[in-house]
């Protein structure tokens, strides 16, 4: 295999990696999007909610058995989803017992310095969360282990016996769960009638309470449906990454650079920021040792906010 | 009354009598163990004190102190390990690296506000952990120097170690108390309650906030290098680690944020807890330490805001004196006599050719006109003229994309407007832009600092100018507590005590009562009486034929004539412009 050959199946294999790792970020990033899009707040826990979905996704798929019971491929999808319904009701207690008193309608017009008491209320939640994370669940790293982790699609070879590009099959099916449940958020916020009530909460909370749209419940709804969301990608990445309580902090900032990156405030735009990251993220490992590969993403996300901070799909508002 | 009129003096007895008492129980224990934990309140207080300086006054939450902590224990153990150079002068290396590190971080990074620069200071440390780790700096250790122990910052009293924090304390604190105490403060806070007007009022916000993330730099990195010298060992982790951010800003919010003895006190209270809990339970609960510092700052948020120190001086405030009665406002004011005023003299401010467009719409579109010294001019134009955004390219809160302004012959396109200010162009808002949360007289001395380099020549220039507008019997009120009127003479105070050559008076009088108008135009007549060039927007013709010597009437962002009062009133072209059309050929027939 000549020289050519090898770079060539580096970059298509790192571009393949990058897409379906991509798209588990970009549901992560739309779980984020949708909480910062409808109620203008960023939630710092959201790392910590993507880890609880991570350790939600275990147990159930151990607890119950779901690898023996439905197989490797529908198991661990079942546990992320049974782990999004969980963390949708931890998402609306934390809504309902903590949130509503730094956020809501007196909150939403503000620029600056309203919003602070949200980040830093949410930065404890983030620690307390992370730290019981350690008391309960230990340090020891964990995975939920199925064949499919250690297996792959070889496609090709495109030229002769080389260049061939390996899809790992536990991304590849998370790949498909994302985009599918991206898709059919997408829709959900489109047709129907809560979606709209979202819609008209995210455009002008103040217009939507005269038209008698319950701002606050739309909140909740926003608030719980991105913890799942994201807790839904936490149980995808579970099934092939290696992960211990602490590992929120790394995909927050993840999320952070795709939902900035996307534009705050728009979900699609969440989407597609997350899936650069995780190109760019694959991309980096082309140049960057792999110790780096973080520190390459923070780079990337500082990058981000000092250039174009309304994001590459945001409009560029000036106002005095 | 004023945040700079208050003594150093009982500040400086509380620091020393707290000193003296910290030491004296420092001096006491004997147990290893507590001697660390009475020198680590100390560190942490210290670290408390520099996001307090930065981020408490300046308002912009920083979640990356950890960088700054981070780099001075790394600059301190690895002088030592490399160089062997002893951490008396490895501290204050240090604290060069952090005041550095303030720069190369602050400068780039204020850009950003709100959610944003928050964001982006979390990701510096995490940045920094990683590149530490690649570079092998997994885990280092400070060598023991047994032939020189004390020149290497190396006790076996470990009494001495409570004894130097307690002196990086007081330096901490004695250099929080000249922040708070200066005009440094108040224009942080004055840029933490609304940035545009603390710029327009002449307030360079870009070289406040750096000054402060200097100093908060130096005082973290400080804070950094000794608690490397005390725990003997770094790891990225320990000292750029999210909790070392987190905590910085935990003990200060729980003490009381923007106040000298909230970080001490939130340090007092959290640190020995944690510790204490961790020693006690952590074998079998790891991260317990984690979940108070996270309990304890989701309870402040949720219950006391503010932090503790100030929710106990509510209370004690409350008990011990009941509110005094606001004082009466003045009653109304003669009506505004057409004061006479010396002829215009020469061209003060040149606009020439200005265009600004904002995407499809042409907001200013190649609009001149000039201001003659001593004159009034006023820019009259329907609603939607484009009179706000000529002020704004006027002042630099904008750019033009074409044309010229040149101020007494100087050119002002792509100054910022705190320059502008300094040249002597003042300006009030349309939507005015207090400083709520300070008094009325401090919201004028922000103004003031301009034109005094000498905070109390400040004060006395700040009560002048309140004496100007006839606000000064409400010089101790809260901004917030004004009616509109008083804001908009407040506002203008702000201008007058910059000293500016010409004022732009942005709809000044938008919004009042006839009585509060005429009010207010007795105020502004008698300072154009005074000799104060004067531009002014309105789009009330009746109260601008009262004051102005002279017209520039817009119209889609253009001139549309100009000229005596009388003149432009009688202008078609005008009338059509107010009225429309339709009108006009009722008027003609």
């Amino acid at each position: 295999m000549n020289d050519f050959a090898v770079v060539l199946e580096n970059v298509l294999q790192v571009l393949t990696a990058g897409l379906l790792v991509g798209s588990i970020y970009a549901l992560m990033c739309v779980g984020l999007g949708l909480i910062f899009g409808v109620m203008r707040v960023i939630n710092f826990a959201q790392g910590e909610f993507l880890m609880l979905g991570m350790y939600a996704t275990l147990y159930a798929f151990t607890g119950l058995n779901l690898g023996v019971m439905l197989g490797s491929y529908i198991g661990p999808i079942v546990g992320a989803l049974i782990a999004g319904v969980v963390l949708y009701f931890a998402g609306l207690l934390m809504h309902r017992y903590l949130l509503t008193r730094v956020t809501g309608i007196r909150v939403v017009g503000s620029e600056g310095e309203g919003h602070y008491p949200q980040l830093i209320l949410t930065l404890g939640v983030s620690l307390i969360l992370a730290n019981a994370g350690l008391i309960f669940f230990g340090s020891m790293p964990q995975t939920v282990r199925t064949p499919l982790s250690t297996t792959a699609w070889e496609i090709g070879p495109f030229i002769g016996d080389h260049v061939s590009v390996f899809l790992n099959k536990a991304r590849s099916v998370a790949f498909l769960v994302s985009v599918a449940i991206a898709v059919a958020l997408y829709r959900f916020i489109g047709r129907t009638r809560i979606g709209k009530t979202l819609r008209a909460a995210a455009d002008n909370p103040e217009a939507a309470t005269y038209m008698g749209i319950d701002v606050d419940r739309a909140h909740s709804i926003a608030f719980a449906l991105g913890c799942a969301i994201t807790a839904v990608a936490g149980g995808l990445v579970a099934t092939y990454y290696p992960f211990q309580p602490y590992v929120g902090l790394d995909f927050v900032i993840i999320m952070y650079a795709g939902v900035v990156l996307g534009g705050m405030g728009s979900i699609v735009g969440a989407f597609w920021g997350g899936l650069t990251i995780g190109l760019v993220q694959q991309l980096s490992t082309l140049v960057l040792p792999v110790q780096l590969q973080n520190a390459a993403i923070f780079v990337v996300f500082l990058l981000i906010v000092l250039i174009r901070p309304e994001g590459l799909l945001g409009r560029n508002v000036e106002r005095t | 009354m004023s945040g700079l009129r208050h003594g150093w003096g009982k500040p400086l007895a509380g620091i020393a009598a707290f000193a003296a008492a910290y030491l004296v129980v420092g001096l006491l224990v004997q147990n290893q163990y507590y001697q660390l934990m009475l020198t680590l309140v100390l560190v942490w207080a210290v670290m408390g004190l520099s996001w307090n300086v930065f981020s408490g006054y300046s308002g912009l939450i920083s979640f990356g102190h950890a960088s700054f902590f981070g780099l001075g224990a790394y600059t301190v153990t690895l002088l030592l390990v490399k160089f062997d150079i002893t951490p008396w002068i490895g501290i204050p290396i240090g604290m060069v690296v952090g005041v550095i590190a303030g720069v190369v971080i602050g400068y780039p990074t204020f850009r950003l506000r709100g959610h944003y620069f928050a964001l982006a200071m979390l990701a510096y440390p995490l940045a920094l952990l990683y590149i530490f780790e690649w570079l092998g700096y997994q885990e280092v250790s400070l060598p023991m120097k047994r032939e020189a122990p004390a020149a290497f910052m190396q006790f076996a009293d470990h009494r001495v170690y409570v004894a130097l924090a307690l002196g990086l304390l007081v330096l901490a604190m004695l250099a929080s108390l000249w922040v708070e105490r200066s005009r440094f403060g108040l224009s942080l806070n004055a840029l933490k309650q609304n940035e545009a007007a603390a710029e327009a009022a002449g307030i360079d916000t870009l070289a406040w906030k750096l000054k402060a993330i200097m100093i908060s730099g130096a005082m973290a990195a400080a804070a950094g290098g000794f608690y490397a010298v005390v725990l003997l060992i770094v790891t990225p982790v320990t000292v750029f680690g999210m909790l070392t951010s987190a905590q910085a800003l935990i003990v200060t919010l729980f003490g009381g944020v923007a106040t000298l003895w909230g970080p001490v006190i939130g340090s007092l209270i959290l640190i020995p807890l944690a510790e204490i809990l961790h020693a006690e339970l952590g074998h079998r609960i790891p991260g317990i330490q984690g979940v108070v510092f996270g309990l304890a700052i989701v309870l402040v948020m949720v219950l006391a805001p503010e932090g503790v120190l100030p929710r106990i001086r509510d209370r004690l405030a409350r008990r011990s004196k009941p509110l005094a009665a606001a004082p009466q406002v003045d009653g109304p004011v003669a009506i505004a006599a057409a004061a006479r005023r010396a002829p215009a003299g020469e061209v003060l401010l040149r606009v020439s050719n200005l265009s600004r467009a904002f995407g499809g719409l042409r907001a200013v579109q190649d609009v001149s006109f000039e201001v003659r010294k001593g004159e009034v001019l006023g820019i009259i134009g329907p609603n939607g003229a484009g009179k706000t955004t000529l002020f704004n390219l006027l002042n630099g809160f904008i750019r033009p994309d074409a044309g010229e302004v040149t101020f007494e012959g100087e050119r002002l396109l792509g100054l910022k407007p705190n320059r502008i200010c300094r040249l002597g162009i003042g300006r009030t808002f349309q939507i005015m832009r207090p400083f709520p949360r300070m008094t009325v007289l401090d919201n004028v001395l922000v103004g003031a600092f301009v034109s005094e380099r000498d905070d109390d020549r400040a004060v006395a220039a700040a009560r002048q100018a309140l004496a100007r507008v006839g606000l000064a019997a409400r010089a101790d009120s809260l901004a917030s507590s004004l009616t509109t009127v008083e804001l908009r003479e407040m506002e203008l105070a702000r201008a007058l005590a910059s000293r500016p050559k010409v004022a732009l008076l942005d709809e000044t009088l938008a919004g009042l009562g006839s009585q509060e108008i005429d009010r207010l135009l007795a105020t502004i007549n008698s300072l154009a009486s005074e000799g104060l060039t004067i531009v002014i927007i309105e789009h009330t013709m009746q109260a601008m034929v009262r004051l102005a010597d002279r017209f520039v009437v817009l119209d889609h962002g253009a001139v549309l004539a100009r000229g005596k009062p009388d003149e432009v009133t009688r202008d078609p072209k005008v009338i059509e412009a107010y009225l429309g059309k339709k009108w006009m050929a009722n008027a003609q027939h």
